[in-house]
């Protein structure tokens, strides 16, 4: 345990990130949680679920960004991350299409 | 020298932050396989959703809002006790990670007692797919299909469902990484598994960031 290699003493991507990051975005979690639950209570027509998927969205970017290390990782990761959520959208955008345009056009048989 | 064998350096990596980032980037290729995996279960409740928007609402109206704010609010602090069990193993303090670690653990088994109280709920109202599910819509305001209140109850047990199995796997390694900690196996250099299990800890966090308004908050406005 004690003789590690004399590489790690040049180290340079060693990021110990402060403890009041972990609690300022704590506290933002906690308080985002608390707005859209009020804000699902107040009638705001069709426009209810884009705040609650915005809301949703900033949480889950607070995650990853700072609890998840992600502001603080390698290009390669962040390309990574950014190619699972490209993957995901390619997979709502064109199955959602796909659900909204098949009564556009005449199909023999229906 | 078997088990320092597992903390030392790999010979095929040049430095310990090397071989830290070959670890992380394989972590993070998994949670994006489990971004499909989950996204699977939103994309067919996106679908089900946009077709029968007045079932869905009025099902998951259903759901008891409070307890879910309470249940998320319990995971966010887990995911704050575990960021900072992380943090401690990066500064080599054995006895706090051990605490943060021992934290989140007690903090998901909240969850999950939660989680079990709201299923018992389900099952005791007949709400739970399957030959016994019985969805009374007098009190929506407009009467809905139960085959179609059925649908959300369904994607609600098996999304919720497979974020609680996620949970248990979790809570499973967290209790391999507390014995692993008390043996004192982790230092500043190496501390991997408790970086990469704070990563999947989170994105658990992350699946139900999405999950409490997708099935919680759909209509309370019309409760």
């Amino acid at each position: 345990m004690a003789n590690h290699p004399p590489e790690t003493e040049h180290s340079t991507t060693h990021h110990i990130v402060p403890t009041r990051v972990y609690y300022g975005v704590f506290a933002a979690l906690l308080v985002l949680t608390g707005v859209t639950t009020w804000i699902a209570y107040i009638d705001l027509g069709r426009f209810n679920i884009y705040v609650a998927l915005t809301i949703a969205v900033i949480k889950a970017s607070l995650v990853m960004l700072f609890f998840m290390h992600v502001r603080y990782s390698s290009k390669l990761t962040k390309v990574i991350v950014a190619s699972g959520v490209f993957w995901l959208m390619i997979m709502f955008l064109m199955t959602m299409s796909d659900l909204a345009t098949r009564g556009w056009m005449r199909v023999p048989g229906r | 020298m078997a088990s320092h064998a597992v903390t030392d350096l790999r010979h095929h990596f040049e430095n310990h932050d090397q071989q830290k980032d070959a670890s992380t980037l394989g972590m993070w290729i998994f949670l994006v396989t489990e971004i499909m995996f989950f996204g699977g279960l939103f994309l067919a409740y996106i679908a089900y959703r946009t077709a029968y928007p007045d079932a869905f609402g009025a099902a998951s109206n259903t759901l008891n809002i409070p307890l879910g704010a309470v249940n998320t609010a319990v995971l966010i602090c887990s995911s704050l006790t575990m960021a900072m069990a992380v943090h401690s193993a990066a500064i080599g303090k054995n006895k706090l990670l051990i605490t943060f670690l021992i934290a989140t653990l007690v903090l998901g088994g909240v969850f999950l007692g939660v989680k079990a109280y709201e299923y018992h709920d389900k099952f005791v109202e007949h709400h739970v797919p399957g030959p016994n599910f019985d969805f009374k819509s007098e009190d929506a305001k407009h009467p809905v299909d139960p085959h179609n209140a059925s649908l959300y109850f369904a994607l609600y047990f098996a999304m919720t469902g497979l974020h609680a199995s996620h949970m248990i796997i979790g809570a499973v390694i967290i209790v391999v990484l507390i014995r692993m900690a008390a043996k004192n196996r982790f230092t500043p250099e190496w501390h991997t598994p408790i970086e990469l299990f704070g990563l999947y800890w989170h994105f658990v966090d992350i699946v139900w960031i999405f999950l409490f308004p997708l099935l919680y908050l759909i209509d309370p406005k019309n409760k």
